[in-house]
């Protein structure tokens, strides 16, 4: 930089009038700084193209009425009147241009303090109703040149040629049937097939630095999704991962898709530089294949939470709740004493307004249907009980409402096939001192939909975990005290009672905390994660037997693959040691075990439900063994070359490590006598090649080279 | 002082590869001698006596065929890092904290001699016939670290506290955990927390040769264990991997990885078996779970670099590993401050993988 003085003096030599020259006249050529670099910063982002016109903070507000030179002071003061609700209104900020009969022109210009504000104004005013015939249509002013560049006439959008995409699902036609998972470790994410056989995962895809936060899969395994700073990113495609399609949301924290995955629902909060200030939060909707936004929500934190202890640092995730079933129809959000559901045609609320539940705390969909349970906790002190009910979406038509007593909270779990739902309440006792817990069991798919309570054996017992059977009657529950609680099994019908829920098993004392069913049913691992150090019991429903117990040391998270034949338990990043995965079969046998440091994320790739209809699935199951010849074989040849490999393998190290013995002795052999002097003539080795060889041969060589030694010395 | 505890402590044997579980029993001497956590272990050439160090300031001395104490070399003021004995068991040579290294007579357990430093010692080694001793400081203050050839004299009374060759690291400001003579006298072998293996020449003290970075340690190096003929060594790091490199070459040969900080290495004598201890460091020891800490001697297939076995017992890291020159027996030092000294059973000799 050259100070001020310098320049001065400089002019002054050259004769030139500082104070007469108008800095802003001289012009460069353009792309000529004569070897002088700017020091403005904005010279070098070349990217950002869209400069500022300094009309951010103006918004044009059309379909205001028309009126006459004395109604003007009066529907300035109402145009006034909205707008300051929403920001500052600049001195002299309201403009409305009147034509020459005096009367106005139905529009006006707007000038905020901040472009902020005008964006606010816009989106809270855009379609407001001043009347049935003046409906605001609200624009930025810098959108208008955008605006009028659109075309009058409207032009067929051109037919693209059909060009066959890509099999997304290509992964589902591995000719070993195997399913794949994906690890983030370090900086690196890997995809890899799980390869029981060959007792080892086989890579698929390597990248460091594919995420910057985690990754998921979306709920059918078509597409696995990163976070990055600009926003996410969706990868996939027949042979490797390619990516997809890019979803622009800057600082994105959270992702969900839809169960169809049709949609991506994006999630970033802002955290306020006031701290009594919420954050703030945006939302917005994707469609995932075409990477359109069908919708943006934006608010504060306070917003998208009900304000209970688990919404205080941001809402709770996720924020929208898809109902089930693959046809992706309606989310709901909850919110404070309202429940907006939300349906995918036109992504607004249905029939334009929310559900309102006063003081409603949590709102469940059935896995396939879509029906939405909710809970509403007690009021005013117990003389407004609790209430548990089911509402059909999109009539909004109660199908069944339960009321209860001295409830201090409720949990609900659907079964995945959406037949029954479990309602754990927790009770106070009469002194109001302690708590205790019961079951409802609602049967949704039975007429009029009969509720059943059931309480434990013991109905004091703390309940520590339940989960439904996949796609079955069953569930189980660990319940009682730490650290060696019961784990109970349940039926919602035998043969002979269809109706009635019936206890079939409780196991004593188990070292559990958390369950997790095969996604076929019939099989369970109760598993000891944190204090057990990671326990894991292998169970089987069907003959309620034991079939294995293991441990995982430390293990922090269990996952079956989507086909219930494999599970993975990992030790995550929690831990400083120990971290990797480890692959086990259903039954509890160990395959192989794979360790990496730094692990943070494994998650098995979804496979979509599978096209056999429930008959066509028993017959196989049925004629199973016909089918299971062809693959024993393959596995015995599998492990035939396997060990053939290993034993090559170990040949080959061992012939390497002879190649080095060998060298070493000759070479020893070699220093004997430069040795033998260090140690002032003493002759050494005899001993030491005691413990290295017992070849006589090589005893002999030694008795040569002494001799030869003795010679000549 | 000697606990022989009546239980047995069972090595699982392990194989991936093939389904068979063989077990291997060993009956161990608890050697508690020490109050503070061990540094070092030695046996002598003949197998018959065991030198322990600790943080405490007393070397020991064992028996090992029934874990007797024969004595103690009493004159250090500090944590003692090391020793090492002459090949005829007649001196001892220790390493301390104190800033000296002492020559004792290891019958008479008399101070020879005092090395004087400006800084720790951290590590001692005898050269091939005793004439020679490199010894190691630690950086201290404006000192940097840096490895220091001593003549030993055949008698004490002409000990001298001359350096015949004094190297400095490249690294001053990084420890030199270990220095080692290699073939011959010839070169020293010195590793130490830059991660780096530097082969030096004795004559000159000239740099020949360092670690490839790529194939090399990625932590700090806290333990080498040469071969019985010197051909070969073995280092371990705290990046939880033990490696085995060519003494002539410097050429990575073997590497072993394992799932905690690697402390002390060993190489079987007899058998080809390498022997890894280890666990977190002494701070976070308090905060896991002892099966957690992984404090097992494991032992590795020389060769094939997979996993044998494991020897438990200690209840925190494992900071020193001796195979004894017979290799039947081995002991291991923990920073729990006991010696556990194994004999082998015949099964382990049998182990087939």
């Amino acid at each position: 930089m050259v100070a001020a003085v310098d320049i001065d003096g400089r002019a002054a030599q050259l004769g030139i009038n500082w104070s007469e020259i108008n800095l802003d006249s001289i012009q460069l050529p353009p792309g000529d700084d004569f070897g002088i670099a700017s020091d403005d910063e904005a010279v070098y982002h070349d990217d950002q193209s869209e400069f500022d016109t300094g009309f951010g903070n103006i918004i044009v507000v059309d379909h205001l009425p028309d009126v006459l030179r004395e109604k003007y002071e009066k529907l300035e003061g109402v145009v006034k009147k909205i707008y300051n609700q929403l920001g500052v209104i600049r001195e002299n900020g309201l403009w409305m241009p009147v034509g020459p009969d005096t009367k106005t022109l139905g529009y006006c210009f707007i000038e905020f303090n901040t472009a902020q504000e005008a964006q606010n104004a816009k989106e809270k005013t855009h379609g407001y109703k001043l009347d049935k015939s003046h409906i605001f249509d609200v624009n930025k002013f810098d959108d208008f040149d955008r605006l009028m560049n659109v075309k009058e006439e409207w032009e067929p959008p051109q037919a693209r040629p059909y060009s066959p995409a890509e099999n997304y699902q290509k992964w589902l036609t591995d000719e070993k049937a195997r399913d794949q998972l994906v690890i983030r470790h370090g900086a690196d994410t890997e995809v890899y097939w799980n390869d029981p056989r060959q007792k080892k995962p086989e890579p698929v895809h390597k990248r460091p630095y594919w995420t910057e936060s985690y990754v998921q899969w979306s709920p059918l395994g078509t597409y696995l999704v990163t976070l990055h700073k600009q926003g996410a990113a969706v990868w996939g495609g027949a042979d490797t991962f390619t990516r997809l399609m890019r979803y622009q949301h800057s600082m994105v924290k959270l992702v969900d898709f839809s169960p169809g995955e049709k949609y991506l629902v994006t999630y970033h909060s802002q955290e306020p530089s006031n701290p009594r200030d919420a954050s703030k939060v945006e939302i917005k909707v994707f469609d995932v294949r075409t990477g359109r936004m069908m919708r943006d929500f934006k608010g504060s934190a306070d917003e998208f939470s009900i304000g209970g202890p688990g919404g205080v640092a941001g809402a709770s995730w996720p924020v929208f709740r898809w109902a089930g079933g693959n046809d992706d129809k309606y989310f709901a959000k909850l919110s404070k004493n309202t429940i907006s559901v939300y349906e995918t045609e036109t992504f607004s609320l249905i029939d334009k307004k929310s559900i309102k539940v006063d003081n409603v705390v949590d709102i469940c969909w059935s896995p396939t249907d879509s029906i939405l349970s909710l809970f509403v906790p007690e009021q005013g002190g117990g003389n407004q009980p609790a209430k548990v009910a089911l509402i059909q979406i999109p009539s909004k038509v109660e199908l069944r409402q339960k009321n209860l007593f001295s409830v201090s909270d409720c949990k609900m779990y659907w079964q995945s096939s959406g037949e029954y739902l479990a309602v754990k309440v927790d009770r106070y006792t009469k002194t109001k001192k302690s708590i205790y817990s019961g079951f409802e069991l609602f049967r949704i798919k039975e007429r009029d939909i009969p509720i059943e309570v059931l309480e434990l054996d013991n109905k004091n017992d703390k309940i520590i975990a339940f989960a439904w059977e996949p796609k079955g009657h069953r569930f189980a529950v660990i319940h009682g005290d730490q650290p060696r609680p019961d784990v109970s099994f349940y039926t919602m019908k035998t043969a002979q009672n269809t109706g009635r829920v019936s206890k079939l098993a409780t196991l004593k004392a188990k070292q559990a905390n958390a369950l997790f069913w095969s996604p076929t049913g019939k099989y369970i691992i109760l598993a000891g994660l944190k204090g057990f150090n990671g326990q894991l019991e292998f169970f089987n429903v069907d003959e309620l037997e034991t079939m294995a117990t293991a441990e995982h040391f430390m293990a922090t998270e269990i996952e079956w693959d989507p086909t219930g034949r494999y599970v993975a338990t990992a030790v995550t990043s929690v831990h400083e040691m120990e971290n990797g995965f480890t692959i086990w079969s259903f039954n509890g046998n160990l395959l192989y075990r794979t360790l990496k440091d730094h692990f943070f994320q494994l998650a098995w790739r979804p496979r979509p439900p599978s096209f056999l209809t429930a008959e066509k699935e028993e017959e196989i199951a049925k004629d199973l063994k016909k089918y299971s010849k062809k693959y024993e074989a393959e596995d015995q040849d599998v492990s035939l070359l396997l060990s053939e490999q290993d034993r090559e393998k170990r040949k080959a190290l061992k012939e390497e490590w002879e190649k080095w013995v060998m060298q070493w002795k000759s070479l020893h052999e070699e220093e004997k006598l430069a040795r033998q002097n260090l140690r002032d003539g003493e002759v050494s080795d005899v001993e030491e090649d005691e413990y290295e060889a017992k070849e006589v041969e090589f005893e002999d060589v030694i008795d040569v080279t002494e001799e030869i030694v003795q010679e000549s010395m | 002082m000697v606990a022989s505890s009546t239980k047995y402590v069972r090595i699982t044997i392990q194989s991936s590869s093939h389904d068979q579980t063989l077990e291997s029993w060993i009956r161990p001497i608890l050697l508690k001698g020490h109050e503070r956590p061990l540094t070092c272990l030695r046996y002598n050439r003949d197998g018959d006596l065991l030198f322990s160090c600790a943080k405490d300031h007393t070397p020991t001395l064992w028996f090992v065929d029934n874990g007797e104490r024969l004595g103690t070399y009493r004159g250090h003021n500090g944590a003692v890092w090391c020793c090492d004995v002459s090949r005829d068991s007649s001196r001892l040579i220790t390493g301390s904290a104190d800033q000296t290294a002492k020559l004792w007579d290891v019958q008479s357990g008399e101070q020879l001699f005092t090395f004087k430093f400006g800084s720790p010692a951290r590590f001692v080694d005898f050269s091939v016939g005793d004439h020679l001793a490199v010894i190691t400081t630690d950086p201290f203050m404006e000192r940097t670290s840096a490895i220091h050839v001593k003549r030993i004299a055949e008698d004490p009374q002409d000990q001298v506290g001359d350096s015949v060759l004094v190297i400095n690291n490249p690294d001053g400001k990084k420890r030199i955990n270990r220095a080692v003579w290699g073939l011959l006298n010839k070169t020293i072998v010195s590793a130490g927390e830059d991660a780096v293996i530097r082969i030096w020449d004795t004559e000159t003290g000239t740099l020949l040769k360092e670690s490839d970075e790529e194939v090399g340690h990625k932590k700090a190096i806290t333990s080498l264990c040469k071969a019985a003929d010197d051909s070969h060594f073995l280092t371990g790091s705290l990046d939880k991997t033990a490696k085995l490199w060519d003494m002539r070459t410097l050429t990575l040969i073997k590497s072993y990885t394992t799932v905690v900080p690697v402390n002390a290495v060993a190489m079987s004598p007899l058998l080809n078996h390498v022997m890894l201890g280890g666990g977190q460091d002494a701070s976070a020891v308090t905060t896991t779970d002892h099966r957690a800490g992984k404090f097992e001697a494991k032992f590795y297939d020389t060769i094939l670099e997979e996993e044998i076995g494991g020897v438990k017992g200690h209840f925190g890291p494992i900071n020193a590993l001796a195979f004894n020159p017979d290799g039947k027996s081995f002991s291991s030092g923990g920073e729990d401050g006991y010696v556990r000294l194994h004999h082998f059973d015949s099964n382990y000799f049998d182990i087939k993988i």
